[in-house]
């Protein structure tokens, strides 16, 4: 029963497990002749290997983060007073608002629908345990773009109910889409797969003694639910709602294009707009600073509580069979979000596509396509493989300086692209000529710029960006390996590389799998950061995109968009397809 | 469904990010020939000037499109190394940020002096106007008559209440706009007009240029504020669809009786570093020639800078007008008041 979990996260969840395996862990048994000192020391040059690598990669991510938050040494101007007496208040409101309203539609989307594919049996929920998962392809300034043209006074369906029903203005009501509410609808819909891939990994995983126990004690079905089941998945779907809400603060497409006023158009209105880079700079500190406060406060929050899994072989609960209309309301509530965050855009692009989009098979179109490829499966590469170092770490160190600066490196997913993106060019444009004048000084020879616009520049904006899902998602893989298996692996004589190679790799494929796809769809999605760091020549699927959208041109833009999505489909198809094997599969543990 | 790498597939890899660590020094080796831009247009037909000036000159350009401001922070990260010949923006502004932060050398072209006119030209050639895009009333046809219309004053009037639709406060060309007005009135009248704009929407400020005059096509409102060449791109686009929007909007040329319609620009600067400066010069002298103004009216109906390059029939129909000549530099230095002002008086 690996894998569903597939997910990610697991962020505090994971953590916990962790501890509680620490207590056993790193202390050496004592065996007869002598051996453990022997064995302890090995292992404490392991640790401080792995320790140091993981601080080393740490380090790398932290250092454009450092460099956003170098701002908050001063100076303090005119603007940030400016921002405080007019705009702040409003804005800081309209982004609690709009967490509060994600946070809540990815809950309840995400639990829900978790919940009736993992515990319950109508027509179709087999086909919705992956179905639910599409509008994770789908990028959150795209399915704006879709609506707006769809939902808008001047689209087709306004337009049509004008012409049908001969009302003008004001004669009808129709679903306002815009301000808070409508971008909150909007993010709800394509982020929701997160807290539904965590819910579901976590309500399939409980074991099913304890939810049949809570039946025998008489507890309808919700009750069950409500009493047993979410409290035990709390952790996975804190991590899953943790990410969606990271996300949604970091985006600025989207917010831009429905005229809303956050937290993160701030940052750039005070960049771009009144140029002062050195505020928006303090801005984004701020947000940075408040996303950790509510990442601790919410792992403050469960601390006291543990789920740890007694059995690893846990039994799947036998699943409710509904039938009549709660088949057919539990087949609506799945159907809808697939419908809305994944369907309707497609078929709005696939329309323009029609109508007048761009050559699909144009060389240049090609290469769009390859370099996109090449991105997001490099960057899937490393990412995995830092994050997995990362997990690792976590799992096997103790020093709060490592775990700190582990959790402080997976900060960049709730940071704007672009912020992320300057907060890289600064270090590397310090290196490089910091580089090419010592050597210049020395030798005599001219190194230029050797990181700076380099496909390097990018990929670290990457990683900075996207640590945190590679992570959490092996974290979460980590924290289902008992401790007492990597001890039987070292009593039997294995070394730590033997024990990551023969038990953790096998062990945590899924997990690594899951970390690269996920990786790999974000990559595809990311534009800000592309956009700024990339060499000369070097456009990327999502860049065509904006380039036609922000030209006004979206028949054009609708088919890389659509690109853009199909690609991303392929690591989501990937992730249903072992989450559907692995039902039928042997418990790994 | 496992994840395994063996050796080769790592060196292969490790190879692999070698390469790309050395792209920048490849890219840096062709010196000669090249020219290297950094852009904030992001105009897909913009490829085919590009390749008509590499047939003309055999210079060809490197390019990296992203916003002006990213760019500017880039560039001044890149220091002394940056690779970067020219500097594009489209909004003068950012020209003027780039100038102040001293990224930019004066190109001393006879050329340009002589051709592009002097308020579009910075006073000491750090940058240069290539082309404009003037920001105009969009009216109704039917529910509006242009005789109603005078100046961008008159749309704060309550008699536009519920009629008017313009974008955000953090649209560049809404900033540039209100600075302009700024300029001309002054920061007490400019904020009342900035309220009395905001009172008079039809809707919550969203969506682009175009979304806005396609609103008024369809009723939501009577008026639009708009850059033309939205509506000049869906002329030449000429779909089935947008034929009756095109009859029914008409197009009014703001403040004719006092100081013109404001003008935004799209300009260019020689890098302080430019290593390609031959080629950087004759790239800037190229985006003032005939050949280089003709491209951009006709494929994005822009304004040519000029005089002997008329505007293409589509865009020439709406008639000649009075430009606000106010220098590119006094608007821009305006932009962060002008933001501030419009923070103030509630303008989304």
């Amino acid at each position: 029963m690996n894998g569903h979990d597939a997910t990610l996260i697991g962020n505090g969840a994971a953590v916990q497990n962790l501890h509680g395996s620490q207590q056993t862990a790193p202390t050496p048994r004592p065996t007869p002749n002598g051996a453990p000192r022997q064995a302890s020391m090995a292992r404490h040059r392991r640790f401080d290997a792995v320790q140091g690598a993981a601080l080393v990669a740490a380090g790398l991510v932290v250092l454009p983060l450092i460099t956003v938050l170098w701002s908050l040494t001063g100076p303090y101007g005119q603007t940030l007073t400016h921002l405080v007496d007019t705009i702040l208040g409003e804005v800081l409101l309209n982004t609690l608002l709009m967490c509060l309203l994600v946070g809540l539609g990815t809950l309840v989307l995400g639990v829900g629908t978790a919940w009736l594919v993992a515990a319950c049996r109508f027509p179709g929920s087999r086909q919705f345990e992956w179905l639910l998962i599409l509008p994770l392809a789908m990028p959150s300034y795209i399915i704006g773009y879709a609506y707006m043209d769809l939902m808008a006074f001047a689209g087709p369906l306004q337009t049509a109910i004008r012409t049908t029903f001969g009302v003008s203005r004001g004669e009808y009501w129709f679903p306002p889409l815009s301000g808070v509410t409508g971008a909150s609808v909007m993010f709800t819909l394509v982020l929701y797969p997160y807290v539904y891939l965590l819910a579901r990994g976590a309500f399939v995983e409980q074991s099913a003694c304890i939810v049949d126990a809570a039946r025998a004690l008489g507890a309808r079905p919700f009750e069950a639910f409500r009493r047993i089941s979410l409290p035990m998945a709390r952790p996975a779907i804190a991590a899953g709602v943790a990410l969606a809400l990271m996300e949604t603060l970091a985006d600025f497409g989207m917010v831009q294009y429905f005229g809303v006023l956050t937290f993160t158009t701030v940052i750039f209105r005070t960049w771009f707009g009144m140029g002062d880079p050195v505020a928006a700079a303090q801005l984004a500190s701020g947000l940075l600073i408040f996303v950790l406060a509510l990442l601790l406060l919410e792992q403050r929050s469960r601390s006291q509580r543990r789920f740890s899994r007694t059995s690893r072989r846990a039994r799947l609960f036998s699943p409710y069979q509904l039938s009549g209309w709660k088949a057919g309301l539990a087949f609506i509530a799945c159907a809808l979000p697939v419908t809305l965050g994944f369907l309707v855009p497609v078929a709005v692009f696939l329309q323009m596509q029609i109508k007048g989009g761009d050559a699909v098979l144009s060389e240049q179109f090609l290469t769009l396509a390859r370099n996109s490829l090449l991105l997001a499966g490099l960057a899937a590469a490393l990412i995995t493989l830092v994050g997995a170092l990362l997990a690792y770490a976590l799992r096997v160190s103790q020093s709060p300086l490592t775990r700190g600066a582990v959790r402080f490196a997976t900060l960049g997913y709730a940071m704007p692209g672009t912020i992320i993106a300057v907060g890289v060019l600064i270090p590397f444009g310090l290196f490089d000529n910091g580089l090419d004048t010592l050597m210049r000084t020395t030798f005599g020879i001219s190194t230029g710029l050797l990181l700076s616009g380099s496909l390097a520049a990018v990929m670290l904006a990457y990683l900075v960006r996207f640590l945190a899902v590679a992570t959490h998602s092996v974290s979460s893989g980590y924290a289902r390996i008992g401790a007492n298996l990597d001890d039987a692996a070292r009593l039997l004589g294995a070394g730590p590389t033997e024990v990551v190679r023969r038990i953790h790799r096998p062990l945590l494929s899924r997990s690594l799998l899951t970390a690269a796809a996920l990786v790999f769809v974000d990559v595809m999605k990311e534009l800000p950061a592309t956009l700024i760091v990339r060499p000369f020549n070097f456009d990327t699927l999502a860049v065509r995109v904006y380039n036609f959208a922000s030209d006004e041109r979206l028949m054009q833009a609708s088919t890389s968009a659509l690109c853009i999505v199909a690609v991303g489909l392929i690591p989501v198809i990937l992730l249903s397809h072992s989450l559907r094997n692995e039902e039928g599969g042997p418990a790994p543990v | 469904m496992m994840i395994s790498a063996n050796r080769r597939q790592f060196l292969a890899a490790g190879a692999g990010f070698g390469a790309l660590l050395a792209a920048p020094a490849i890219v840096r080796a062709q010196t000669d020939k090249v020219v290297n831009l950094y852009t904030a247009r992001h105009y897909g037909t913009d490829d085919a000037f590009y390749s008509a000036f590499k047939a003309k000159t055999g210079i060809s350009v490197n390019r990296v499109e992203a916003g002006a401001d990213a760019l500017i922070q880039r560039i001044a990260a890149e220091g002394a190394n940056s690779p970067v010949d020219v500097l594009i923006t489209v909004d003068a502004g950012n020209l003027e940020r780039a100038r102040a932060r001293a990224l930019f050398q004066p190109f001393n072209s006879e050329a340009i002096r002589a051709r592009v006119p002097a308020h579009l030209r910075d006073p000491d050639d750090n940058w240069f106007g290539f082309t404009t895009r003037a920001r105009v009333i969009f009216y109704h046809k039917d529910r509006v008559k242009p005789e109603q219309l005078s100046s961008y004053e008159d749309l704060a009037n309550p008699k536009w209440k519920g009629r008017l639709l313009i974008r955000s406060s953090s649209n560049v060309y809404n900033q540039s706009l209100t600075g302009s007005v700024l300029a001309a009135r002054g920061e007490a009248a400019t904020e009342a007009w900035a309220r009395g704009i905001s009172a008079n929407l039809a809707r919550p400020p969203r969506g682009g240029d175009t979304d806005q005059f396609r609103a008024v096509f369809a009723g939501e409102g009577d008026l639009a504020v708009a850059n033309t060449y939205y509506l000049g791109n869906l002329i030449q686009e000429n779909k089935a669809e947008d034929r009756a929007l095109i009859e029914k909007i008409g197009v009014f040329f703001p403040n004719q009786a006092d100081r013109g319609t404001h003008m935004n620009l799209s300009g260019a600067g020689m890098a302080r570093n430019a290593r390609n400066r031959e080629a950087a010069a004759q790239f800037l002298d190229y985006l003032a020639s005939d050949q280089a103004q003709r491209h951009f009216a006709e494929t994005n109906s822009e304004y040519p800078v000029v005089s002997s390059v008329p505007a293409p029939a589509r865009v020439a129909t709406w008639g000649s007008f009075k430009q606000d000549q106010l220098n590119a530099a006094t608007f821009a230095r305006n932009n962060a008041s002008a933001l501030q002002i419009m923070d103030r008086a509630g303008w989304k």
